[in-house]
């Protein structure tokens, strides 16, 4: 456990890396893909078929791919440069974990009664107010668990960007037992735990959050 | 797609329909010009000149033989199919063997299996790879089977017990009450029927496995994604695009037959075989399965009806469930 206390700056600096890469891009993939789930539930067939094609497609690819896509496909294909490091990373994660943002929320939309939309509409609300009013707020409370595992998965995601000349946890492993070579299963036990302080206490939540809601419906 | 919308709107009365047409009209364009556009500015950079002859006429004395058949589908699919076929036997008989810890009745056998699982379930796939490759100083190919196997057994191992906790619990007392010990009843009653229930989730597990083994070219595993690299790199810089479209295709294709078939049998087992549905409760026996695959299976069938379903019946939703179902 020496050398991961002698070098306690890097993996606090590696922690809010990987907390920052966590955060920002669950936030830009939350909005995202609500919006993709919104695609996918509206009237309008152009906006179904790109939503379910943008899920087909970001699904089946690993995040891996991702990154060397952007990386080295999408400047010449389509001309678009992300700066290799922080800000390729947060694209890369917010276009793939929206996937699974949208279909977890689309799912939770299809989860309220039919009665609560037929009512709405009886009252005249546009699909809009039905949506956004009367169903999201509802289909949220389903919804929660089942997100907060796509965010724990998330979280276990951003070690993707180690091999993307990025500095977070699985980085500061690989660096810090390179340094000592001595301590290399204190390091990764080490590194284990301070993913584990985030991950557990979000699955934990998440059961806490089930069992409330479960009572609920 | 449209009869699970019927939901959210009315069945469109003329107006609705006009405008419906007027949408569909306006963003049809809006696509198909943001297409054009992005075809207009690759063409724009010469995308489409001779780069593409290297799959039918590659440059340095190469075939298309040597492209398609040695390189990309025995180096790279084989390479990428490896690690996953190694680590799908061993993870199912790990996970076996820790979910019948996990139901034992002495905590000194319980406890640390669920501790393993939680533990396992809770760190970075790539962090394991590392681990064998720096600390343990494994051959890469070992270093992705083991991350593999780490992660998928203690994710199968939670899709067991879900299953388990879906049957009935007249099966196991069934069981004990002719005299089977504990251990059989698990082996013998219990875990053939969970398996049963949980197929169509195990098998999405696997388009997670060969997501996963990608992670191999961060730790210098020679998979699909290093078959491309290396070929774009011999064949020079711009045959990169060609490579990376040709992987990419590659990659979308197998993980979506993967799950086509997952669904597919999550249908046949729904329509067909109504023995082992009645056992759990009807249509709830899919409880779980929907649960856990949630995160990649819902949206191709009708998957999400059974996790509602699900927290609908089963109060105890919050057990059954693939918490940390990869990404």
């Amino acid at each position: 456990m020496g050398a991961l206390i002698d070098n306690a700056d890097l993996v606090w600096k590696a922690f809010t890396m990987t907390l920052w890469l966590s955060l920002s891009a669950g936030v830009l993939s939350l909005i995202w893909g609500v919006i993709l789930a919104g695609f996918r539930v509206s009237p309008i067939g152009p906006l179904r078929t790109f939503g379910s094609a943008y899920v087909t497609v970001f699904r089946n690819t690993p995040l891996t791919l991702l990154f060397l896509f952007l990386l080295v496909g999408a400047p010449p294909l389509l001309g678009i440069q992300v700066a290799l490091g922080e800000a390729m990373a947060i694209t890369a994660m917010t276009l793939y974990t929206a996937t699974f943002v949208c279909e977890v929320v689309r799912s939770g939309v299809n989860s309220v009664g039919v009665g609560q939309a037929e009512a709405a509409r009886s009252i005249g609300l546009t699909f809009f107010q039905t949506l956004g009013q009367i169903i999201l707020p509802q289909a949220f409370r389903s919804v929660i668990p089942p997100l907060i595992n796509v965010y724990i998965a998330h979280v276990k995601n951003t070690s993707v960007a180690a091999g993307f000349a990025v500095f977070e946890l699985t980085s500061a492993a690989k660096r810090i037992s390179n340094l000592n070579p001595a301590d290399v299963v204190a390091i990764f036990a080490g590194i284990g735990i301070c993913y584990l302080l985030i991950t557990i206490p979000m699955g934990l939540s998440s059961q806490r959050i089930e069992r409330k809601v479960a009572i609920a419906r | 797609m449209s009869n699970d919308n019927a939901v959210l709107y009315d069945k469109p009365g003329p107006k609705a329909k006009a405008r419906d047409r007027l949408f569909t009209i306006v963003f049809t364009i809006v696509f198909a010009a943001l297409a054009a556009w992005v075809v207009y500015t690759a063409y724009g950079r010469d995308i489409f000149n001779d780069r593409w002859s290297v799959l039918w006429d590659p440059a340095k004395g190469q075939t298309a033989f040597d492209v398609w058949v040695t390189s990309i589908l025995i180096s790279g699919i084989w390479g990428t199919l490896k690690p996953v076929i190694i680590a799908i036997p061993i993870a199912l008989v790990l996970a076996l063997i820790l979910t019948i810890l996990r139901q034992s009745p002495v905590w000194i056998a319980r406890v640390p299996a669920r501790v393993a699982t939680e533990i396992f379930r809770g760190i970075p796939v790539l962090l394991v790879m590392y681990f064998g490759v720096i600390a343990l100083e494994i051959d890469p190919l070992w270093a992705v089977v083991l991350g593999l196997v780490a992660y998928n057994m203690a994710v199968v191992a939670e899709i067991l017990r879900a299953g388990i906790a879906a049957l009935p619990s007249g099966q196991k007392e069934a069981g004990l009450s002719i005299g089977l010990s504990p251990l059989q009843t698990m082996l013998q009653i219990q875990l053939p029927q969970a398996v049963r229930i949980m197929l169509p989730a195990l098998i999405s597990q696997i388009v997670v496995l060969l997501k996963d083994s990608s992670l191999g070219f961060i730790i210098g595993y020679s998979d699909l994604l290093k078959t491309g690299k290396d070929n774009y790199n011999f064949f020079g810089e711009p045959t990169t695009v060609v490579f990376i479209l040709i992987i990419s295709v590659v990659y979308i294709l197998i993980n979506m037959s993967v799950s086509r078939l997952a669904t597919y049998i999550e249908g046949r087992m729904r329509t067909k075989s109504k023995t082992v549905a009645g056992l759990g409760g009807g249509p709830t026996v899919q409880a779980p399965g929907g649960n856990v695959s949630n995160m990649s299976q819902v949206g191709l069938g009708s998957t999400q009806t059974s996790t509602v379903k699900a927290k609908k019946d089963k109060g105890e939703g919050h057990k059954h469930k693939g918490k940390h179902k990869g990404i």
